[in-house]
């Protein structure tokens, strides 16, 4: 053990990180830098599951069933946490490639593409890889230096590669990639579920309450409802289609980037080489697969410099949970990301993958035939829940 | 047990190893850092984790290629388990859907135990084969599982160095 306790602030990864995301709770928790969407659902959520509860669950409890509050309340725990676990996970970033690894992949490059004559432009970086027999285009990103993984989709919004990338979803404040994907799935699935609930026990209160008193009186008694049944009314057909959209897509291990992009539609196009052919067993790939780590290394502490690597290094980091030992004897792992933070605002979502964030609802523009009620365009300025 | 030769004269009869390491502390303190080799993915099979097993040209002279194929071919089972979709990996699902996922908070995923395997074999295959080779090998998953990051070490200064004979613990743990 070193005996010199030098006293310096301690650094973690998340705080050098490149990319566009804010970092709560000291790197536990990874979002997107615009969160004013995020808080509205937040706010619809809780806010006319509270209507709900104050105004029909005690009269519904009474008089139907006490398992309605009982069922109500676990859905929305389900829902709120499917959210938040949506909102708060990586999505499975890629990091950006150190400087040894870029100049190893140029190199490549160069040695690939041979001789370029001067003035002509050199030939697009992109690599031939065969999977299951047909032959998919890997892209360079010039942003984070590497080619991308098949599947892999470089957000404009968020300034990272993300593996296995569906779309960004300003309502959830995140991307939606290979790591939360299955929470994001769940989230859409049990929001219907739980707006089909209160729907239709709103409508079973006023019509029990309006036997009784009348349907003027039922209304004054309990304003809310008029409240929860508008939004639910709204958000129905928004996150049902969307719910199904993505079952869909699931069923045929798609993702909507590829979706959107037609990248295994067309004759002349290559099938998609990652579906099973198999609809239960594409589903339980997607939802029921390995959970993957994240290769992010946010809690990981910044090595400061080289001039005393204390062992304490070795010690704290070896205590945060992401299940990934760093191996301190290597020194090659030391340097600093180079910070590609700019202050310049997020694009408007237009870029390889990412979604227009002012768009429908849900940010989801399915062109496939799934629901046309699901593009909802009355509903862009409405809250679509 | 690969135990380390004791003396100077013993390590240079060692085959693939000019450069007179012995162990990681060696390594670090009389190395010097020439160059680093990246095995890429291989991604016939899919987006699962795979290395290529292609043997790269530059550690030609390093080490040899039954060795480094074995490490490769070692990683690559241990990511497929890791990834393998079958019953238990539904059973964890399942389980994990049915309590909000907080049972994560409680237990470890088969992915990370799988990654502390990894990380363990990576320690010991450094300490036995690549140290003693003047090589490094960084663990796939400090470089985002897109590469196996090799460096190759360099002796700083004269070969044959006294310096390590001072220190002769053997490396195999």
């Amino acid at each position: 053990m070193s005996a010199v306790m030098i006293t310096r602030k301690v650094t973690r990864k998340w705080e050098k990180l490149p990319g566009k995301n804010t970092f709560c709770c000291d790197g536990r928790v990874m979002m997107a830098r615009q969160k004013g969407v995020f808080y509205l659902t937040l706010f619809l959520i809780i806010g006319t599951c509270s209507l709900f509860f104050a105004f029909e669950c005690p009269y519904l409890a009474v008089h139907l069933s006490p398992a309605i509050p009982v069922f109500a309340v676990l859905l929305f725990v389900f829902v709120m946490a499917m959210l938040l676990r949506t909102s708060f996970s990586d999505p499975g970033v890629l990091p950006r490639a150190l400087p040894e690894e870029a100049n190893f992949i140029e190199m490549e490059i160069e040695a690939a593409n041979g001789n370029v004559m001067a003035g002509q432009r050199p030939p697009p970086r992109i690599k031939n890889v065969q999977i299951n027999n047909q032959i998919v285009k890997l892209k360079y990103c010039y942003t984070c230096k590497i080619f991308r993984p098949p599947r892999a989709s470089h957000c404009s919004i968020c300034d990272n590669c993300v593996d296995r990338f569906d779309h960004h979803c300003p309502w959830v404040g995140n991307c939606v990639g290979k790591r939360n994907y299955r929470y994001f799935y769940l989230f859409t699935l049990s929001l219907s579920l739980l707006t089909i609930y209160i729907f239709a026990f709103d409508i079973v209160h006023v019509v029990l309450r309006s036997v009784d008193s009348g349907f003027v009186n039922t209304i004054k008694e309990t304003p809310g409802t008029v409240l929860e049944v508008l939004v639910c009314f709204f958000t129905l057909w928004s996150v049902v289609g969307l719910t199904g959209f993505h079952t869909y897509l699931i069923s045929l291990n798609q993702t909507t980037n590829e979706d959107i992009k037609g990248s295994w539609s067309g004759k002349n196009r290559v099938q998609n080489p990652y579906s099973h052919k198999n609809f239960i067993k594409n589903c339980c790939e997607v939802l029921c697969g390995p959970t993957y780590p994240s290769v992010l290394d946010r809690r990981g502490l910044m090595l400061e410099d080289s001039s005393s690597p204390t062992p304490s290094d070795a010690s704290a980091a070896s205590t945060y949970k992401n299940g990934n030992p760093v191996s301190q004897t290597t020194k090659s792992s030391a340097p600093l990301i180079p910070n590609e933070h700019t202050p310049d605002e997020a694009k408007p979502g237009i870029g390889a993958g990412t979604q227009k964030s002012t768009s429908s609802p849900k940010e989801e523009k399915p062109p496939s035939p799934i629901s046309p009620n699901a593009v909802a365009p009355a509903v862009i300025k409405e809250s679509a829940h | 047990m690969i135990s380390a030769p004791r003396t100077a004269t013993d390590r240079t009869k060692l085959p693939y190893c000019h450069e007179s390491f012995h162990n990681l502390q060696e390594l670090r303190h009389s190395a010097s850092l020439a160059n680093k080799v990246f095995i890429q993915r291989d991604y016939t099979d899919g987006t699962v984790c795979k290395f290529q097993t292609k043997f790269p040209s530059e550690l030609d002279s390093r080490i040899e290629r039954t060795l480094f194929e074995d490490t490769v071919k070692t990683l690559n089972n241990y990511y497929a388990e890791a990834e393998k979709i079958g019953g238990q990996s539904y059973l964890e699902g399942c389980l994990a859907c049915l309590t909000v996922y907080l049972i994560f908070l409680c237990i470890e995923t088969r992915y990370e135990k799988v990654l502390k395997k990894i990380s363990r074999y990576i320690q010991e295959q450094n300490e036995k084969v690549y140290a003693p080779r003047g090589l490094l090998i960084t663990d796939p998953i400090e470089r985002g599982m897109r590469v196996i990051e090799i460096s190759v070490y360099e002796d700083r200064g004269s070969s044959g160095s006294s310096s390590g004979s001072s220190t002769t613990s053997s490396s195999g743990r």
